[in-house]
């Protein structure tokens, strides 16, 4: 077993898979530099540098996949989304359905997202739940450098539009880019097992739309993705000590959702806690409210999600996200 | 008839004590995320700002600093922001790059490009509710390349609005050579708009008043939009941190971070032909080497110090209008820092 950091495993995935078929090209604002290691292996004429015309680019990484190549394309930050989101919204996703199921737009879009360092609410969204809204989307969400070379691998072999989102408080490179600049005086709530990992010596993918369970538990099960994962993880240590037993669920792949693995456990726990650093309304935790309603289980329900803006402030910044007092404290209210 | 260039001095030396006392405040870990600072390009705002008033507004990148200490807002209420206070600017809610003043109506983005269409719709609101106000966006070349922005000169056109297009031209798209990035020429495109382009050394700031005292003039009297393309030098790169500028100024300490997986990577087994990899090679290279010949050296492109070998030749007025300066500027950094966060 080799250890990874995130990202590098993510790049690692993407270099096995640019050596062994030479369709997978690679753009984005900055690429040459962000991914230099690509650059001088597989050369300036598949890992190219764009202008800062994300509508453009984007757009034209859809349409290339539409006709021969697999474009990987990266976008600075999901929030600039904002920007191009007409290719995705308009045409990555409805070449599928509109050609009558005979023509795929097999691209990637490979994006961090995220807060957790002070970079205000232009910056840190999550915005998961906004992409996964749209019918022939395939949105991603790793926990572990494991999965996010894994899933990145299951991405490329994608048949359609794939939006890879990558957490920056996971990424060490991201981090130190948009976080700490190379400062040593700053420091961020990292998790350990999310950011650094055992990967395998070669990658196979990570099945889309599996869920993995992190945790086992009796009593209830937190459901989330990305950081919220962890965060549930160090939340369910500390609800272990007062007798509570609960179980983390790691969703992996935002849509398609893993319904059989939501139900299966919340059946079993009957509780059900929603750990999102998404939005909270209209968005994945009211999703997998509806996927177990449907089913017919009943179950006690609640959710630690994001309902604001998420404020530049540092200290206020860790109160609107996601934290561990705010996962155990509804579990401790569910419990009651 | 331009001003003093004493009176312009003052402010660029103000922005620039103040900035460095921000990358100061950022460095000790105190101001979070991501930092760009608008040194260097203090002579272009300057030269706007000056010719503002009441009525008009701007619509700022994510450097938007100078532009509101320049306009009038309050220095500690900035820096408070900045330090995540409630009792910032914008109580602690924006930082730096999303920072408002509806009193100034001065309204910022870290969206490139986004200070077009926000520009354009200032500029409508002036035409229709305040008629000889105009609206001021401020931008990087870099986001020229952007559709919304390229829409917005268009509008201002079509609508005649009293729109001022002021692009701060470095050179660099945030860590990529512009010139890479970007096809023909940019005024003949503002042109191509039908918005007449204007193109100056921004480090120069009675240059840069002059050209905004026309561009002003013409969109106070309703003759339209203009499109004022300053040349800059950012002192400090993209934002603070930045790898390529590291690497230039500490390299023992950041290239074997890059070189080793960087020659790793190059030497792997499977990808490209060796000529392929040597072209891949040559850009890394490149970016690092157009670093090293940077203008950032030369104290010719720096405004502050520019205006001031002219200003040397009344030394005992500069140098009062300095200590006035930097005892307000540490005043203020006393103000933030000392006062008890509420």
């Amino acid at each position: 077993m080799r250890t990874m950091f995130f990202t590098q495993a993510v790049d690692d995935a993407l270099a096995q898979a640019m050596a062994d078929d030479p369709r997978f090209i690679l753009f984005g604002e900055d690429v040459p530099l962000l991914r230099r290691n690509l650059l001088v292996r597989f050369g300036p004429g598949r890992v190219r540098g764009t202008p800062i015309s994300e509508s453009a680019f984007l757009g034209a990484g859809v349409a290339a996949a539409m006709t021969g190549l697999r474009p990987v394309v990266e976008i600075y930050m999901v929030d600039f989304l904002g920007v191009c989101m007409d290719a995705l919204l308009n045409h990555a996703a409805k070449v599928e359905a509109f050609s009558g199921g005979k023509w795929t737009a097999p691209v990637v879009v490979r994006v961090p997202c995220g807060g957790g360092y002070g970079d205000g609410g232009q910056h840190e969204q999550s915005l998961w739940g906004w992409l996964a809204h749209i019918p022939g989307l395939t949105v991603l969400v790793p926990s572990t450098p494991a999965d996010a070379g894994g899933l990145m691998l299951a991405a490329l072999r994608h048949d359609g539009p794939v939006v890879f989102l990558e957490h920056k408080l996971l990424s060490e490179m991201w981090l130190e880019f948009m976080g700490s600049g190379a400062r040593r005086t700053v420091q961020f709530d990292v998790p350990a097992e999310g950011r650094k990992g055992a990967v395998p010596r070669r990658w196979d993918p990570v099945p889309i739309g599996k869920a993995v369970l992190r945790r086992t538990g009796d009593d209830v099960t937190i459901v989330s993705v990305g950081v919220g994962v962890h965060r549930a993880l160090e939340a369910a240590q500390v609800l272990d000590t007062e007798g509570i037993s609960a179980g983390v669920l790691d969703l992996r792949t935002v849509s398609p959702l893993d319904i059989v693995a939501v139900r299966e456990a919340v059946a079993r726990s009957g509780r059900l806690l929603v750990v999102d650093e998404d939005y909270e309304g209209f968005g994945l935790s009211g999703e997998l409210s509806a996927v177990v309603l449907e089913a017919g289980i009943s179950c006690k329900y609640a959710r630690v999600c994001t309902k604001t803006t998420i404020p530049y402030a540092r200290d206020r910044e860790d109160q609107v996200l996601p934290n561990c007092e705010r996962i155990c404290a509804g579990i401790r209210r569910l419990m009651q | 008839m331009a001003p003093e260039l004493l009176s312009l001095y003052g402010p660029m030396l103000r922005s620039r004590l103040f900035e460095e006392a921000v990358a100061k405040l950022w460095n000790d870990g105190l101001i979070s995320g991501e930092m760009h600072l608008g040194t260097g390009e203090e002579a272009i705002i300057a030269g706007v700002v000056a010719q503002l008033g009441e009525s008009d507004a701007m619509a700022l990148d994510h450097r938007g600093t100078a532009a509101l200490l320049m306009r009038g807002v309050d220095p500690v209420s900035i820096l408070r922001e900045l330090l995540g206070y409630p009792d910032g600017l914008c109580g602690g809610m924006g930082g730096h790059m999303h920072l408002f003043s509806k009193e100034h109506l001065a309204a910022s983005s870290g969206i490139v490009g986004a200070e077009g269409p926000a520009a354009a719709g200032f500029a409508l609101s002036a035409q229709y509710l305040n008629s000889g106000a105009v609206a001021v966006a401020f931008f990087g070349e870099g986001a020229m390349n952007q559709g919304m922005l390229m829409e917005s000169l268009n509008l201002a056109s079509t609508w005649n609005l009293p729109a001022l297009f002021v692009c701060k031209n470095d050179g660099w798209a945030i860590t990529s050579r512009s010139e890479k990035m970007t096809g023909g020429d940019l005024n003949e495109r503002a042109r191509g708009l039908g918005v007449p382009a204007v193109e100056f050394d921004g480090w120069d700031v009675l240059e840069v008043w002059e050209a905004a005292c026309a561009a002003i003039e013409r969109a106070r009297s309703g003759q339209g939009p203009t499109f004022l393309h300053a040349r800059c030098v950012h002192l400090e790169g993209h934002f603070l941190g930045m790898q390529l500028l590291r690497i230039v100024r500490e390299p023992l300490r950041e290239m074997p971070e890059i070189a080793i997986p960087l020659a790793r990577s190059f030497l792997r087994p499977g990808g490209a032909a060796l000529r392929e990899r040597m072209a891949g090679l040559k850009e890394v290279l490149a970016a690092v080497l157009s670093s090293l010949r940077d203008p950032r050296r030369d104290s010719a492109y720096d405004p502050v110090q520019r205006a001031r070998k002219t200003l040397l030749a009344d030394a005992a007025r500069l140098q009062s209008l300095e200590d006035r300066i930097e005892q307000e500027i540490s005043r203020v950094l006393k103000a933030a820092l000392e006062e008890a966060r509420p």
